[in-house]
């Protein structure tokens, strides 16, 4: 059939420049540049780019420039070009439209509309440069008060496992097999030198990052895949997954062809098999079922370690959260509306769940009306791009945050959304062998820890122009927060005052 | 229902935010001092404050009437004054009755009437609740429910005086130099966004607990959010009342002793917890780890009073200033350590405590007398 589908980016190569190197060719993944030995010329097929930008960074003489194809249709508000594009996609295949990373659409970023104060005069600012700045983090089930014995002075109470953070940012869960082996080595080495934890997504654990255990979160999800004793043994933290910001309600689909061999052993699948991850757990129809399932992990870790829970925002995550809190979980995690995918349903990624900034609020006040916040840490997830964010979600009352879509960033990607093809020629949601081993474990853990860096000096700035020097002083501190543009519903469910009030 | 935060935050400020002079004087072996002294060390510390609030609190105060609850109360009109009266009546059985003596001087201006009672409380009416929570209760209904009337103390055998003005002021108005007590803080106050309101001063008092407090809290927000997880409503958005709770809650319901009450609101660092031995390690983590949002973060000094204790805390990097002085059994704490020679120019010794240090004078532990250490430098054997 011939498709209808006009090309969306425009190649345009200088040919005064271009040396006829062919690195464009040999970068581009997806078949766009290619070598016409007859005229002695590179050529691209601009109806196959997707705007990845592999081959305009790698070109050695900067002879390659993207451009968006202006496409001027007449104009229209509701028939937008990306929607007709979808219809005809959908007009010849007779499929749901998959795609990568997460929610793209205008959907108020309330990020956007929080700014943060700062002492002037009546309190000092502190000098991060000068004085110490904690950003430490515990994550894990605290009691409500501590029972000291006095004569000598010592401790009755025993906490539950805790797990030290030296950066209240960790790296999403991305499984191997979607990403690659190397992308899980660089976030394991990344977060070990770090001081924080990174997430296995629900694919297993490579053997040979075992040594990395200890700044582990190991997932359940609903496949099992990878789930044996020592996977959980190894890990500091098990995290049951029960949904994912990008597709709410929806399942996994691990295709056949990414099932390499070594895919294969740390799912504990047949090669070339496709991995199907159910939408629900089917043993988690209800609440008490989750209880079960907590306690089961507990069990088989002997109590050592923390067991978070992670849901979707959606529309009742406060009452969810609740219940999740007193079936066990020690860390709630929220992953909100603009949370990424390997692969999802256009339609789910685009429309269902909330932002994640309203699904915090609620549940930080839910669990505080409930008087049961300090059972569990709160940890959320879904489009965090910067240390302000960060610092906005801590106030809010985060306990910490998962960076996944800003983590790949670091390593390369520029957000194509090509994930579920499998074909990322930046070498990160990739299995092929040829592809995978652009990301150099050694580079990719040195880009991950450096932003991790970064952001934290950002982060003891922030906290020590606001006069305080332990970020357990702006958890959950909205005193901290002004709104700018919103509502009053808004600012009523986030729980902060408009700015100049 | 009175708002007391549109009394004292008529602005609706996140807080009341204010900076100030904070004096206590203390007789560790319980014996009775007329407030001469204090009075005079407060007042040299006149430009700390701004003249929109003053105060004291004395410990001993009344002996003849030791076992009663003496509540003094100020009013803004007759009406409030007979309401009160006769809430007072209902739920308490009055032993004594009168107006706080008070002389005319002209720098009080429109003065609130300040009447003083010694009541005693049925245990038929507590319904369960030990008498102390009850009296809690009343207080709370009295300056939340009742027009043009709030409660300056409500504790045994001790009692606040506190107004707008200079504190050398409020002493001459009320006449604090003739009164005694083991046990004196002081306080004058600056604030800049709270206009005149008497009960807006300091010392802040809940049965017989007072802070004075020179500072700003900047973990407020979070620090309010977790006291109301434990039923604390904080109605009058001061930093002060913040701190009464939280040694409420840590000291009397949690059962927890000074110095670790002191390690929650004033915690070591994370790096010096993991420099320590590994028991201290321990209790110091758990501690940070549960009481995080009770670190009160950002520049504060305080001197917290109770019946036989007096105990003088500073942030924990010391963003406030915090002089610690004895000599005999006396045991002093200033904002400056000027105002403590004045008055006792032969100290035995003086000394800054380190940030977060707490500096305990008690009763149970009277001081004795020691050698002399130069003043300004840390020291090494304090406690």
């Amino acid at each position: 059939m011939k498709t209808y589908l006009p090309p969306k980016f425009i190649v345009e190569r200088d040919l005064e420049r271009c040396i006829q190197c062919q690195v464009c060719v040999n970068q581009c993944s997806f078949d766009v540049n290619y070598y016409d030995a007859q005229d002695d010329e590179v050529r691209s097929s601009e109806d196959k780019c997707v705007g990845c930008h592999r081959c305009v960074v790698f070109c050695p003489t900067n002879a390659l420039t993207i451009r968006r194809n202006p496409l001027e249709y007449r104009d229209n508000y509701n028939w937008r070009p990306e929607v007709i594009e979808d219809i005809i996609k959908q007009a010849e295949t007779g499929g749901v439209l998959l795609t990568g990373m997460g929610n793209d659409k205008g959907y108020r970023v309330y990020w956007d509309h929080l700014v943060l104060n700062a002492s002037q005069v009546t309190n000092p600012s502190i000098d991060p440069l000068r004085e110490p700045m904690e950003l430490t983090t515990y994550l894990g089930r605290k009691p409500d008060r501590v029972e000291i014995e006095q004569n000598p002075l010592s401790l009755k109470t025993e906490l539950a496992p805790q797990v030290r953070i030296e950066v209240p940012v960790m790296f999403s869960a991305m499984s191997y097999g979607a990403v690659s082996i190397n992308v899980h080595e660089s976030l394991a080495r990344a977060a070990t030198e770090a001081g924080t934890l990174w997430n296995t997504g629900e694919g297993g654990l490579h053997p040979k990052l075992y040594k990395y255990g200890d700044n582990t979160i190991a997932q359940v999800a609903s496949g099992r895949f990878g789930v044996h004793p020592e996977y959980l043994d190894v890990a500091g933290v098990l995290e049951i997954k029960i949904g994912q910001g990008a597709k709410p309600g929806i399942g996994g689909h691990l295709p056949g062809e990414k099932v390499s061999a070594e895919v294969s052993m740390t799912r504990m699948i047949p090669q070339g098999t496709d991995a199907l991850s159910p939408a629900p757990q089917h043993d988690i129809y209800s609440i008490e079922d989750l209880a079960q399932l907590i306690y089961a992990l507990k069990e088989a870790t002997n109590y050592t370690k923390p067991v978070a829970v992670k849901i979707a925002a959606v529309h009742n995550s406060a009452a969810i959260a609740s219940g999740m809190v007193r079936a066990g979980a020690d860390i709630v995690v929220l992953d909100g509306l603009r949370g990424s995918t390997g692969a999802a349903p256009k339609i789910i990624r685009d429309n269902v769940g909330i932002p994640i900034e309203m699904a915090l609020a609620s549940v930080d006040s839910r669990l505080r009306q409930e008087g049961i916040r300090s059972q569990a840490s709160i940890v959320i997830a879904g489009g965090i791009r910067n240390s302000g964010d960060v610092a906005k979600a801590i106030a809010l009352g985060a306990d910490a945050v998962y960076i996944g879509t800003a983590a790949l960033v670091a390593l390369g990607c520029t957000l194509c959304q090509q994930c579920h093809t499998g074909k990322c020629a930046w070498g990160i949601c990739t299995t092929d062998l040829w592809l995978t081993k652009r990301v150099n474990p050694d580079i990719g853990a040195r880009r991950l820890s450096n932003l991790l860096r970064a952001w934290s000096l950002e982060l003891k700035d922030i906290l020590g122009g606001m006069g305080v020097n332990a970020l357990e002083s702006l958890r959950g501190n909205r005193l901290h927060l002004r709104g700018v543009g919103l509502t009053d519903t808004e600012l009523e469910i986030l729980g902060v005052r408009m700015a100049g009030s | 229902m009175n708002n007391l935060c549109k009394m004292n935050n008529p602005y609706s400020d996140d807080k009341v935010i204010d900076a100030c002079s904070l004096f206590g004087a203390m007789d560790t072996t319980g014996k009775r001092f007329s407030g001469e002294g204090v009075i005079k060390a407060i007042t040299n510390m006149h430009v700390r404050s701004n003249g929109l609030g003053g105060g004291f609190a004395i410990y001993g105060l009344y002996p003849e009437y030791a076992n009663h609850y003496a509540f003094h109360i100020m009013y803004l009109s007759q009406e409030g004054k007979s309401e009160v009266e006769a809430f007072l009546k209902q739920r308490f059985r009055i032993v004594a009755a009168e107006e706080v003596p008070t002389q005319p001087i002209p720098a009080i201006v429109d003065p609130p009437i300040v009447w003083r009672y010694f009541v005693e409380v049925d245990p038929q009416k507590c319904g369960g609740k030990s008498e102390d929570d009850y009296v809690v209760g009343r207080v709370m209904e009295i300056n939340t429910g009742i027009k043009d009337s709030f409660v300056f103390s409500s504790g045994k055998n001790m009692a606040v005086f506190k107004g707008v003005g200079y504190p050398e002021e409020i002493a001459e108005y009320f006449c604090l130099e003739q009164y005694e007590g083991y046990l004196w803080t002081a306080h004058g106050r600056f604030p800049t966004n709270t206009p005149g309101w008497w009960g807006g001063a300091h010392p802040f008092n809940i049965l017989d607990w007072t802070v004075v407090h020179n500072g700003e809290i900047s973990s407020y927000g979070i620090n309010q959010r977790f006291l109301e997880e434990f039923g604390y409503h904080c109605t009058m958005q001061t930093d002060t009342e913040i701190i009464a709770y939280a040694f409420d809650l840590l000291v009397r319901k949690h059962g927890l002793p000074i110095e670790i009450v002191a390690k929650i609101v004033a915690p070591p660092f994370w790096s010096d917890i993991e420099r320590s031995p590994a028991h201290e390690q321990k209790l110091f983590r758990t501690l940070r780890q549960v009481y995080g949002s009770l670190l009160l973060n950002g520049p504060f000094t305080v001197i917290i009073a109770h019946q036989g204790e007096m105990i003088g805390l500073t942030d924990r990097i010391r963003l406030r200033p915090l002089t610690v002085g004895t000599k005999g059994s006396m045991l002093y704490l200033s904002s400056e350590e000027a105002s403590i020679r004045l008055i006792c120019p032969d100290l035995e010794r003086a000394w800054i405590p380190m940030g977060g240090e707490p500096i305990v004078g008690s009763l149970e532990k009277p001081l004795v007398p020691r050698g002399v250490v130069i003043a300004g430098g840390a020291n090494t054997d304090a406690n």
